[in-house]
């Protein structure tokens, strides 16, 4: 089970603020349920000051409890404070979250967001360019380009780094054009492979596709050494004699390892 | 009832409460009979004598023929791991094995390492009440086709796979082609009866059965090629080093004893409570879905979707109760995703993420499941205020 702070327990438990404020000022929404989260959050607003809030939130112990908490800490505030609240903050007066649990309270500094952004009639984040790609886990473009920036080269990679991608996965798609963006459109490099597994890749796809081609003429292959992309082959039967030897390597084996394995491959005969 | 007088534990799918008997039957062996199996001396001999009667009773919990076909391993999942890798590297020129969408991550993440390794790797579906499409291996077993792994029992639905008709596909299409059962969550819950099939290999784990955690067995039919995966000295005929773990195998061979005399009690009396804890729930709280709905399930299982109300959340609340169960939803586990088998059996997102695995054993008592089924309503009302989604849920609820 989960380490909860005695103040998240409380909040889960007997959360406070719950339910909806019918001429609300302003409603923010923020996740969907196919996500497994999703909040709304009611505000009326007075001269400039939250004086009621109210939440609904789907979502697992430590989502009521950080929506519960927002709605506490933004009664009675001047917007102008309110906007600058983040996801720490709320976090803080938790008494913290477990870490694995982090990405289910973001979605009610995102609520608050989006209720702001419908009462201004604009968006407070404007000024900035950033925007939020995942909305499960509300991750935006800048923390995705941060993180290709450290080296995430995939969207696993990036969802592994920051959550983005890792619930309905619909912004995927999105991030996959963050990445290409930065490190240019994806080479026919099919996957991240270990030198073992691209060793047995190799391997296997010289025995199944390339050595039965050759045996129709009589010929065949050995696999001699892989040195990082260069792989060392020697032809045999027929083949070795054969005047087009170096173009059965260039033209058939290399083409087809970069074609299902890495457009790098280099293919020595020797 | 367990000892814990305050605890309504409904999360046997998970793990169990050790029985007394066990306990005392295994202590001699952590002090008086504390020999090495294998040693020459008189003091070694009972320790030998508890661990080849106990592989006597593990193999009438098989059903198997031979004490010979049983080895006894550290637990489920590494019987798992024993049997599969086991099998593909004994194999090395087959390259294509089958399993399920809904295994236990042990078989799931073996296969995926293989996957990855450039296996050819198929998974059969599973329909939406819960129960396995075994007519795909039809089209799927091939010439190339090492190994078929199907769960006996699924974790968290309860569904039983009818396995032995799937072992029989398979070998009619190749008789080479090995198949693994995960029967982990079968074994105490229902009979096996490994010697009347056509499975090669099969795997269970003592903590599902009031045994303790950390040991466990497999079934190896004989003539069955394995490399084993564990090596090391001679023990268990050299297919797992390693000094057997004599007083955990003298406990899970008495809870097996325990648990071959309570089958009958299991499948009426457990079942008839597993029944009424459902009917109860699904009766009394109207946004209840059951996600298992096939006919044949383990007496103690059930899994319930409370719709548009997260499962996390449910969890925490029914423990303030005392009342442990279990959750598919991502948040409980701190994964991303929810539960895998749901998902496969395209279980709608609006229960989804509610899904709630109640697991039964013989402790469990009528006024446990009474208890549970008048406080599920009042929580569900309770959590159902919260919810964002009140139109769909007034719909439901009729308020
Ligand atoms: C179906 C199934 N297989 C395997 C296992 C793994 O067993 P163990 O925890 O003993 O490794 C489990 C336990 O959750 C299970 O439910
Ligand atoms: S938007 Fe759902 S995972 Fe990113």
């Amino acid at each position: 089970m989960w380490d909860y702070s005695e103040t998240v327990k409380e909040y889960y438990t007997n959360p406070k603020n719950v339910g909806s404020i019918e001429d609300a000022d302003a409603i923010g929404e923020a996740g969907a349920l196919a996500c497994g989260d999703a909040l709304k959050l009611y505000l009326k607003i007075k001269d400039g000051v939250i004086t009621d809030a109210k939440f609904q939130t789907f979502g697992c112990g430590s989502a009521v409890a950080s929506s519960s908490m927002l709605t506490e800490m933004i009664i009675g505030k001047p917007l102008k404070e309110v906007e600058k609240i983040t996801n720490k903050d709320i976090i803080e007066r938790l008494g913290g979250l477990p870490p694995e649990k982090i990405h289910c309270s973001v979605m009610g500094r995102e609520a608050l967001e989006d209720a702001l952004n419908n009462y201004y009639g604009y968006k407070i984040g404007e000024k900035s360019t950033d925007k939020i790609i995942c909305n499960c886990f509300s991750v935006t473009e800048n923390v995705i380009k941060e993180a290709v920036e450290q080296g995430a080269k995939t969207v696993k990679e990036i969802t592994d780094l920051t959550y983005a991608g890792g619930a309905c996965g619909r912004c995927k798609e999105n991030i996959q054009k963050i990445i290409d963006s930065i490190l240019g459109p994806k080479k026919i490099n099919k996957e991240e492979l270990t030198p073992v597994q691209f060793a047995l890749k190799v391997n296997s796809i010289l025995e199944k596709e390339i050595a039965p081609q050759l045996a129709l003429d009589n010929g065949g292959l050995e696999l001699v050494d892989i040195e990082g992309k260069n792989i060392y082959i020697k032809l045999k039967g027929t083949c070795e004699s054969c005047p087009n030897a170096k173009s059965t390597v260039k033209n058939f084996i290399e083409k087809k390892l970069k074609e299902l394995i890495d457009d790098e491959i280099n293919v020595i005969e020797g | 009832m367990n000892d814990n007088k305050n605890i309504i534990y409904l999360d046997n799918n998970a793990t169990t409460m050790v029985d007394k008997k066990v306990v005392e039957a295994m202590i001699p062996y952590f002090t008086n009979e504390f020999g090495n199996p294998s040693s020459i001396y008189e003091l070694a001999h009972e320790a030998h004598n508890a661990l080849e009667n106990s592989r006597e009773v593990i193999k009438e919990f098989f059903g198997a023929n031979d004490t010979r076909e049983i080895i006894f391993t550290s637990c489920g999942t590494e019987s798992a791991n024993a049997a599969i890798r086991g099998v593909i590297e004994a194999n090395p020129n087959k390259r294509h094995i089958i399993t399920t969408k809904v295994e236990h991550p042990c078989v799931l993440n073996t296969f995926k390492d293989y996957e990855e390794k450039g296996y050819r790797v198929d998974y059969l579906n599973v329909d939406e009440n819960g129960e396995l499409l075994i007519d795909e291996l039809k089209t799927l077993v091939d010439d190339d086709t090492a190994l078929v792994a199907i769960m006996a029992a699924n974790n968290e639905t309860g569904a039983i796979y009818p396995y032995e008709e799937a072992a029989e596909i398979v070998k009619s299409i190749n008789p080479n082609t090995k198949v693994f059962i995960d029967a982990v969550q079968a074994a105490g819950k229902i009979k096996l009866d490994v010697k009347n099939t056509k499975v090669d290999l099969m795997g269970i784990s003592g903590h599902k059965f009031h045994a303790p955690k950390g040991v466990g067995a497999m079934y190896i039919k004989k003539g069955t090629i394995i490399k084993p995966y564990m090596t090391g000295g001679h023990q268990e005929r050299a297919l797992r080093g390693g000094t057997e773990n004599v007083p955990y195998i003298v406990g899970m061979a008495k809870a097996a004893e325990l648990a071959m005399n309570a089958l009958e009690f299991e499948n009426k009396t457990v079942k008839e409570l597993r029944d009424r804890l459902e009917e109860g729930i699904l009766e009394n709280v109207k946004n209840a879905k059951l996600n298992s709905r096939t006919k044949m399930r383990v007496p103690n299982t059930t899994n319930i979707g409370f719709e548009y109300i997260e499962g996390e959340l449910i969890l925490l609340h029914l423990d303030k109760l005392g009342i442990c169960a279990s959750s598919g939803s991502a948040c409980t586990s701190g994964s991303l995703e929810p539960s895998h088998v749901l998902r496969a059996m395209k279980t709608p997102f609006t229960s989804l993420h509610g899904s709630i695995r109640f697991s039964l054993s013989r402790y469990t008592t009528k006024e446990e499941i009474d208890f549970v089924v008048q406080n599920m309503p009042i929580v569900i009302k309770k959590l159902a205020k919260i919810s964002p989604f009140q139109k769909e849920l007034a719909g439901i609820l009729g308020e």
